[in-house]
């Protein structure tokens, strides 16, 4: 089992609000699910909240407790059972190293290495600046573009601890690096060109 | 003969053309929908059964019959699709590129899917690490939407029908397929007891079938093409086309749709420019994703990728995700890995399961550095088959099969790593 955040350092705010915008948002993600099944809607809703904020606080699960009509614990067991829900505040990209097999036969743990170092933190920990946050976590789902990580909602892919430092550099600096391969290559396709599909007409094949 | 490009279904599968509602029309998609709806539920199930299509998630049952155990009629209460799309098998990375590169391939599967089994709805659970994949797949739903596709009176064919996309947030276990069904009731993903089967009780207590996203995506071709189209794609059984991902230590690591049966040195070769360092480099190949045992590579150099070949071998075809390692890997690492993965991942639930996932990956993290000893090895055996069958999910049989895996062909690796760290604590 994976164990849900601890208690650090970290002052609990004492309310919460869902934006104008959000709140909206979040009545059309209780209209997804059948009447009475509004308890559906935890995840959807505590995601627009991480959104918000940057991660769940304790008022904010109350919050969307009450609006679900749930008991708080129920929204409190979802949100330490996904392990993408922050519980405590993270630096403003999270970057997420994966750390299975896959990613790691290409070479993951170069990765972790180098962010411990370029950014002087351990594991789950924050660099001094507040930028960033890393973690090791489970596969990502993006194999075949080892190593991977993925800072906020975006995947970096075909990664080299140099190639992962220069991300860093451009987040650091406040500009947008390139999402995906991080080598010449049209995302999982194989490097240097496609195997299939070469000849493919438009509206061939169907 | 390779697959031709002209008996392909994801022809966007490398998002180099447009993915969205105009493009998917101009590759296909979409094409008399109406039509296909229009030859009634039965005969939409009985094509797909004739098809012989397998899951695509991994456990390879075939869908036809699945969707035929769906009530005929409603005793009126709703029934539903829900489509797995909770894509994280170590090693799988092929449903995300359909929902970022062809999600209207999944879209109107869903519609043709869901009216063959009744269903009013279909939901979409999408893993909560494809935030892309989820923008593109609801782009491609409102899509649908406006222009009349699904929804009220969807294609025009009289029938009503609504697709919803739900996000996950980081849990494996939510891909089975009682556990997702929990997770979209807003509870923690922990698997449900069968019986009942979803199809009698499933997502809020109603009629249910879980598909995984490439199964149903697939559905609206076979029914244009034909199942005999199909049928003839593959081995009898292991029928049709498949997206195989190939990750490792392969040259070009790749995602490529391939015929069933191809064999596997034949997919490596053409499509990932074959095992760095020459064929004859490989160690071993995890055919199937992370759940399934690995294969040595005397197996490796003949076996064919499809469900009964790969059984026929005690491994699986899985997700069809090919986990290349090359001589230059410690297996007993790789392997110890995928335990850290299971441990980090079983959902508390069962005790075989929570208990021996841990037990595993820390006796696997002796024999990583060799601090053991050869009758170990039969204990570690001995609990892999005390926590195999033992638990309500199949979680504790993925955790236990891969070590099984290692143990079965690769024991002397591990003897050998454990003679030397005992020379050199004696050295010491």
């Amino acid at each position: 089992m994976s164990a849900a955040a601890t208690n650090d350092d970290f002052v609990q705010p004492t309310s919460f609000a869902f934006s104008e915008a959000n709140l909206a948002e979040a009545k059309k993600h209780i209209a997804k699910y059948p009447k009475g099944r509004q308890a559906s809607a935890v995840m959807p809703l505590l995601w627009l909240a991480q959104y918000q904020e940057g991660w769940v606080s304790r008022v904010a699960m109350d919050v969307i407790a009450e609006m679900l009509e749930m008991a708080p614990i129920r929204v409190y067991e979802v949100a330490t059972f996904y392990t993408m829900y922050n519980l405590k505040p993270v630096g403003k990209h999270l970057v997420q190293i994966c750390r299975t097999t896959p990613c790691w036969l290409r070479g993951s743990d170069g990765l972790t290495e180098m962010c411990k170092k370029k950014l002087g933190v351990d594991l789950h920990g924050t660099s001094a600046d507040g930028k960033f946050t890393i973690m090791e976590v489970e596969c990502l789902g993006a194999c075949v573009n080892a190593p991977m990580v993925q800072i906020n909602d975006d995947f970096y892919e075909d990664l080299t601890p140099e190639t992962l430092a220069k991300v860093l550099d451009e987040l650091a600096a406040g500009r947008q690096p390139k999402i995906g391969p991080q080598v010449d290559r049209l995302n999982s396709a194989p490097e240097g060109g496609m195997t299939t599909l070469k000849d493919v007409a438009k509206g061939a094949g169907q | 003969m390779a697959l031709q490009d002209k008996d392909r279904i994801f022809l966007n599968l490398y998002g180099q053309d447009d993915w969205k509602l105009a493009g998917a029309r101009r590759r296909g998609i979409w094409d008399n929908t109406k039509d296909i709806l229009a030859k009634g539920r039965d005969a939409i199930v009985n094509e797909i059964k004739a098809s012989d299509l397998r899951g695509r998630g991994g456990a390879g049952f075939p869908t036809g019959l699945k969707w035929s155990f769906m009530p005929k009629a409603s005793d009126g209460r709703p029934a539903y699709l829900v489509v797995n799309a909770d894509e994280s098998e170590p090693g799988t990375c092929k449903d995300r590129e359909i929902m970022r590169f062809d999600p209207h391939t999944l879209v109107e599967g869903c519609l043709v899917a869901g009216f063959a089994m009744g269903c009013t709805a279909a939901y979409i659970y999408i893993r909560g690490e494809f935030p892309l994949e989820c923008k593109n797949l609801q782009t491609a739903i409102d899509e649908a939407y406006a222009a009349g596709l699904i929804g009220k009176n969807a294609c025009g064919s009289g029938y009503d029908y609504d697709v919803f996309l739900h996000r996950g947030a980081g849990a494996y276990i939510c891909g089975e397929e009682t556990a997702l069904i929990e997770s979209l009731e807003g509870k923690k993903g922990q698997p449900r007891l069968k019986p009942p089967f979803p199809a009698a009780c499933g997502l809020y207590g109603c009629p249910s079938t879980v598909n995984n996203v490439e199964t149903i995506a697939v559905t609206p071709t076979i029914m244009r093409r034909g199942a005999a189209w199909f049928g003839a794609l593959g081995r009898p059984k292991n029928t049709g086309t498949k997206l195989f991902c190939i990750s490792g230590h392969v040259n070009k690591p790749c995602n490529v749709e391939e015929e069933m049966g191809i064999p596997l040195k034949e997919l490596i070769e053409r499509h990932a420019g074959g095992v760095r360092g020459g064929w004859d480099n490989l160690l071993a190949i995890i055919p199937g994703g992370a759940s399934v045992p690995l294969l040595p590579k005397s197996i490796c150099d003949e076996v064919l990728m499809d469900f009964d070949s790969l059984r026929a071998v005690t491994s699986g075809l899985g997700t069809a995700a090919v986990i290349v390692m090359d001589k230059s890997t410690d297996l007993i690492e790789a392997i110890a890995r995928l335990s850290h993965f299971y441990m980090h991942e079983s959902c508390g639930q069962c005790t075989p399961c929570r208990e021996g996932t841990g037990w595993m990956y820390r006796i696997m993290q002796r024999f990583v550095r060799g601090d053991g000893k050869s009758a170990e090895i039969d204990m570690l055996q001995d609990i892999t088959k005390q926590v195999e069958g033992h638990t309500i999910c199949a979680l504790g049989d993925a955790a236990a099969w891969p070590i099984q895996g290692l143990i079965r062909h690769f024991r002397p690796v591990i003897e050998e790593r454990m003679s030397q760290y005992a020379l050199r604590r004696a050295a010491e």
